[in-house]
């Protein structure tokens, strides 16, 4: 754990005010950047993430775009390809789904069709995973879809700091990179450093040390893990917990290490089992660290269905710290596994 | 009567369109040789309207194409040996051999590329457009793209952005009248392509492709609309292919006939023809000496090709994602140690003012007013 009584206090931050601060900075620091997606100028940001940068900044870099995803996210590509720094704001990671053609075949390929020739110096954000009660068309956690593709980087910080620290980090990075925010974490508080705060790409976090299990996660599943390891904690049951924030480059060595030092992992994540982000780490696991391992590793996933608007069929669909807890005890091979 | 072009401007043009004719037919060979694989769409028949364009433009105007993209670089002045390596899969190839027939990038000579999704290339335009209005840079955008392009959502999507925020982009259609193997009537409502700009308030209009001079009278008055700041501009290009959709099609779907009337429309000898009437003193020997150069180059590019090496296996494992510090690659450069001198330089964060206003305030506001709408 961290000992911030010598540090000054930081100020508390949303999760929004975190991002809003990174994309002020940035622009600050350098005019090829520009923000687009609908509904992010006059109207101040479906949830409020650009709120004020338009009347900072001016209708040249803060765009209100037509609700049209293939559109803007080509536009945003072919400009990052002649060198601006294009910030495109999904409204919802679902809509983007309209424009993947965009995304894939272009803004991951541009530079190795051209044989190195091209850059694309781009970041497609906006949240995923569920809102609340939005049925099956909202409620979507796409990250696997992307970290399946070379050529673009896949974010997804769980935590006000994060947040900002990795979204500078994507906007000075020379490469497409897609980060999911949580859409039920922008009113989320926390300790936000001021100014120059970078969090490195690539880097997994150790946001609570422990020596019995690791718990990997990343985004808003991360708070399940964190309530399930305090729970535990009262049990006797030491539990570390593995934010990823990156999901494309996976932060290899850290998983590892860690697996190594508790021997026993389960991970955690709100999209579906088939073809999961937490396949390739059950795969990693296995085929690095399997001599280290004392049970085999378990998943708590997404439920393998569409997400439903009623209330506990919404729930049922989703890990929580419950489910966490009892994957844990199943890898100690404790009651009711 | 004094010609309204120069002698050099029209033996230019002869010279391009018999480069683009002479490689196009000899990468067909190669292919049936099996030299080159994939998918190869070859260019004759269109000669006119890459070359036509690129002689009306400026050589730092940006410009990119689909997949049928061998005409339009070799037109901008590319290596024709290194398009042709290219097509071989070799390391000597523009892209490193690894984008093929269907992605070939000239960045030095603004050619950003050859795409292989339908249609997938007409946003990027915008956004090349787009950057050059944000940096104030006069510039225009030039984007080819074939007839069934046009009923790509990405189509219509573009135009709405390009027209309402006024971009300086020229999008060209090249209409050979068929989508692969289908003709374009039979799935378009509208055929004439150039139609559908007026949905958008756009400039739209409807040139013989088969005519260098007409493609480049067009596209010089396209090009000067755009710089004057008055928006995009869909120019149809009426042309013809005289080969299949790839090198894989046979083109049963149209009789010979057709063929055989659409070959004697040939750009190649109209322009010859043309050239000859305007009391430059010139003779066939005079075009012919063009055509025996030109053969040669083309033969070079093959020979270039053919003993170039295949690219490294470690070359897999680069250009995917740029390591931090990694330089950008200069094709030319590298490959024959010609020295780059009009590489891309785009201005750094604190050189670039940004002093476009996309949607005025005083615009915007009356709009919502109209609406029935205050903020």
């Amino acid at each position: 754990m961290r000992d911030s009584s010598s540090e000054p206090t930081m100020p508390e931050l949303m999760y929004r005010e975190a991002l809003n601060q990174a994309l002020a900075e940035e622009m600050e620091r350098d005019a090829n950047v520009f923000l687009i997606g609908e509904e992010v100028g006059r109207y101040n940001g479906a949830f409020k993430v650009s709120q004020g940068l338009l009347d900072k900044f001016g209708s040249a870099r803060i765009i209100d775009a037509p609700i049209s995803e293939l559109g803007f996210t080509g536009l945003s590509v072919g400009a990052a390809a002649v060198g601006l720094r294009p910030v495109v704001e999904m409204m919802t990671w679902n809509f983007a789904i309209l424009a993947m053609d965009q995304i894939v075949n272009n803004a991951a390929k541009l530079r190795h069709m051209s044989g190195g020739q091209l850059r694309c110096p781009i970041v497609f954000r906006g949240p995923g995973g569920a809102g609340g009660r939005l049925s099956s068309q909202h409620s979507q956690s796409l990250e696997a879809n992307y970290a399946h593709f070379p050529g673009l980087k896949v974010i997804a910080p769980a935590t006000p700091a994060d947040a900002k620290g990795m979204l500078k980090s994507a906007i000075r990075d020379e490469n497409p990179v897609i980060m999911f925010e949580g859409e039920r974490l922008y009113a989320l508080k926390g300790e936000v450093p001021e100014g120059e705060h970078i969090v490195p790409l690539g880097k997994a976090d150790v946001k609570r040390e422990g020596t019995d299990v690791t718990l990997i996660t990343w985004s808003r599943m991360y708070y399940f893990c964190m309530e399930a390891a305090e729970a535990l904690a009262k049990e006797g049951i030491s539990v570390e917990v593995l934010d990823l924030r990156t999901l494309r480059p996976l932060d290899e060595e850290a998983i590892l290490a860690s697996v190594r030092k508790t021997n026993r992992a389960v991970i955690c994540e709100e999209g579906w089992a088939l073809a999961g982000i937490g396949a390739s780490v059950v795969d990693l696991i296995q085929s690095q660290a399997f001599d280290d391992l004392d049970a085999p590793v378990v998943r708590v996933t997404g439920l393998d269905v569409n997400m439903s608007y009623a209330a506990n069929l919404e729930n049922a669909t989703q890990p929580d710290a419950p489910k966490i807890i009892a994957a844990v005890k199943k890898v100690l091979y404790r009651e009711g596994a | 009567m004094a010609s309204a072009y120069s002698k050099d401007l029209l033996l230019t043009m002869y010279r391009k369109m018999y480069l683009l004719r002479r490689f196009e037919e000899r990468a067909g060979q190669q292919y049936t040789l099996g030299k080159i694989a994939g998918f190869c769409h070859l260019y004759i028949g269109q000669e006119a309207v890459a070359v036509g364009c690129n002689e009306a433009i400026r050589p730092d105007d940006y410009m990119l194409s689909a997949y049928r993209d061998h005409g339009q670089p070799l037109a901008r002045g590319s290596d024709a040996g290194m398009i042709m390596a290219e097509l071989f899969g070799r390391g000597t190839g523009y892209s490193k051999g690894k984008g093929g027939s269907m992605h070939i990038f000239d960045i030095e000579h603004h050619f950003y590329g050859g795409y292989g999704i339908v249609g997938g290339q007409i946003p990027l335009a915008a956004g090349m457009a787009f950057a050059a209005r944000y940096r104030n840079e006069d510039r225009v955008t030039v984007c080819f793209f074939g007839d069934a392009a046009a009923n790509q959502g990405a189509f219509h999507e573009t135009f709405n952005m390009a027209q309402k925020w006024k971009l300086p982009v020229i999008y060209i259609c090249e209409n050979n009248r068929y989508g692969m193997g289908t003709a374009i009537a039979r799935t378009s409502a509208v055929p004439e392509i150039h139609k559908r700009a007026s949905a958008y308030g756009m400039r739209g209009e409807a040139v013989d492709g088969m005519d260098v001079l007409k493609m480049y009278e067009a596209v010089k008055d396209a090009a000067e609309y755009c710089r004057a700041g008055k928006g995009p501009v869909l120019m149809e290009a009426n042309t013809y292919r005289f080969r299949g959709h790839s090198m894989a099609d046979p083109a049963n779907y149209r009789s010979k006939q057709e063929v055989e009337d659409e070959r004697r429309n040939d750009p190649i000898p109209k322009l010859r023809e043309f050239a000859m009437k305007q009391g430059f003193g010139l003779s066939d020997a005079d075009f012919e000496s063009i055509e025996e150069e030109e053969k040669r180059a083309v033969d070079a590019a093959v020979k270039f090709a053919d003993e170039s090496p295949e690219p490294s296996v470690d070359e897999l494992w680069r250009d995917t994602i740029v390591e931090p510090g990694e330089e950008d690659v200069r094709p030319r450069e590298r490959v024959l140690g010609v020295k780059v001198t009009n590489w891309p330089k785009y201005p750094s964060g604190q050189e670039l003012k940004v002093t476009w206003d996309l949607e005025p305030r005083a615009e915007a506001e009356q709009a919502d007013k109209k609406a029935g709408l205050s903020r």
